[in-house]
């Protein structure tokens, strides 16, 4: 190798590889500041997945958390490999559980917000998430409020086992109680939504939103795949399919997301 | 080989008894009724109504099938989104016309197809949750067989859920969960044994309320129906609003 190629080999391993990205969707690369605040492919806009903390930022004006106390249950800690992976994604998100809940404002419309955050576990449903998002919906029945939920998750969490499906039930008799005072529940699925969420609270929605090219489904692809012994087609499972089969209201480009929602929630 | 496991296999097992033998040996009478009246019939599901007692009841079932054709034709018990949409329609049905629901569950989970995911299977898993636990009439559920995750439970959130002695009922079959734990699916009884899946973990775990001797002769079909019919008038007996608070109370528990 000459001096010069050293030189530029040396420089290259600087470079930090998050510098550029390739969009999964189109499959096109680019320099990382080309995706903007909304951390948007430019070619074909899909949505790169956003922590609970970024997306909070670009969804309203005001955000106070609640219920940051629910963590989970002592009994599942045993598990020492599942206690370390609990710890680790504290760490990375600086939050206790897959979902942040609290009560959020745009202008001054004032609604109850779940965000999940996919660096959690795979924003896996465990009894704790569910707890959380049980008490959100639970205090914005008494407070009268709307609830605007960000699902993105890989279903019911495995570690915590038949508990973790037990929060479908939760969750969803909540949403229920919620809707039964007339109040407006926006469920927007985010990539990915997957499983154990999609077959329930996600698909509760008055109004289900998502963004472009998002991946929705109940069944993994590999599981499909194995079951019927063919591969799908690509727009399997993307929210524009979705949307063409009659299961989403819209799909809202993200930099619109939070004007959208204002509209909704001042119609409701 | 573990205890676990082997309660998976008894779980599976073509010994195991047919739901169209067991909703016979229960009724006096029954009638199926076929299609979700929106698009189509799932043969998965097996819904109608009967009589237990002479009380009218609507039963809706997911069940496997009793040969390789009929298995063929019910995907081996994995309901897709027309068969809980029927479910669904019966179960509403039965509310309108203040009958008791008993639903009997043998699934491996819902199909995962290309069509049924088209079709909205989760979508409608979601529908059978919410809008089941709602449903203000005697509600009792009992996994038969396999109980296999979001399919199962669509059709298990009433008033009780009650197991077979030989059943199972976990978030995901134990091959798939020693796959996707530990990208190896030849320790699916260790796993067996970890997910707490056999009926006496889940009754300690209050996930079930009961657990059903296997019905297997006329004298213990005789003892579950008497069990249906004896549950069936305690809940009768409430009023409405405390049959929901109950229910309410039953899910809200998990925490
Ligand atoms: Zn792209």
């Amino acid at each position: 190798m000459s001096k010069n190629k050293e030189d530029l080999q040396a420089l290259m391993d600087q470079i930090p590889d998050n510098l550029f990205v390739k969009c999964p969707i189109c499959k096109e690369n680019f320099y990382n500041k080309k995706l903007g605040i909304y951390k948007v492919c430019p070619n074909c806009g899909f949505g790169f997945r956003l922590g609970a903390d970024e997306r909070i930022k670009l969804t309203c004006d005001k955000f106070k958390p609640i219920d940051e106390d629910v963590v989970a249950p002592e009994r599942f800690l045993n598990d020492k490999k599942y206690a370390g992976k609990l710890e680790k994604s504290k760490k990375v998100t600086n939050l206790n559980e897959s979902v942040q809940t609290g009560i959020a404002k745009i202008g001054d419309q004032e609604f109850g917000l779940g965000v999940m955050d996919w660096r959690f576990i795979m924003g896996s449903l465990g009894t704790a998430t569910g707890e959380k998002l049980a008490r959100l919906f639970e205090k914005c029945t008494k407070k009268g409020l709307p609830v605007v939920v960000f699902s993105c998750s890989g279903g019911a969490r495995m570690q915590e086992g038949i508990h973790s499906l037990m929060q479908m039930a939760k969750v969803s008799q909540a949403v229920s109680d919620h809707a039964a005072k007339g109040l407006l529940y926006i469920s927007v699925l985010t990539d990915p939504t997957t499983g154990g969420v999609t077959a329930s609270y996600a698909m509760e929605g008055d109004i289900n939103l998502s963004e472009p090219h998002t991946l929705i489904g109940f069944a993994g692809r590999r599981v499909i795949e194995k079951t019927i012994q063919q591969r799908p087609p690509k727009d399997f499972q993307r929210a524009e399919t979705l949307l063409k089969n009659g299961f989403l209201d819209a799909i809202i480009k993200r930099s619109d997301m939070k004007s959208v929602l204002a509209k909704l929630l001042a119609w409701n | 080989m573990t205890k676990a496991y082997d309660r998976v296999l008894a779980a599976r097992s073509a010994d195991k008894i047919s739901i169209q033998n067991l909703v016979a040996g229960i009724t006096e009478d029954f009638m199926e009724l076929h299609g979700d009246h929106a698009y189509g019939d799932d043969p998965a599901v097996y819904a109608g109504i009967g009589t237990i007692g002479g009380e009218p009841v609507t039963i809706t079932s997911i069940q496997k099938g009793n040969n390789t054709d009929e298995n063929i034709k019910r995907h081996f018990g994995s309901a897709e989104p027309d068969g809980y949409r029927k479910a669904l329609r019966l179960m509403k049905q039965a509310e309108k016309f203040n009958r008791p629901i008993i639903n009997l569950i043998n699934t491996p989970g819902a199909y995962p197809g290309v069509d049924a995911e088209y079709k909205g299977q989760g979508y409608m898993i979601a529908q059978s949750i919410i809008q089941g636990l709602k449903l203000s009439v005697p509600y009792i559920s009992v996994i038969v067989g396999e109980g296999g995750s979001g399919g199962a439970l669509a059709l298990a959130v009433g008033d009780t859920v009650w197991a077979f002695e030989n059943s199972v009922y976990s978030i995901l079959s134990p091959e798939g969960y020693a796959t996707i734990l530990w990208k190896d699916s030849s320790k699916a009884a260790d796993a067996a044994e970890q997910m707490q899946l056999t009926p006496k973990d889940l009754l300690s775990n209050e996930i079930i309320d009961k657990i059903v001797p296997e019905v297997n002769d006329s004298e213990s079909m005789q003892n579950f129906k008497n069990a249906l019919i004896d549950k069936i008038n305690e809940l009768k007996k409430l009023p409405k609003e405390e049959l929901l608070a109950k229910r309410h109370a039953r899910y809200r528990k998990f925490n």
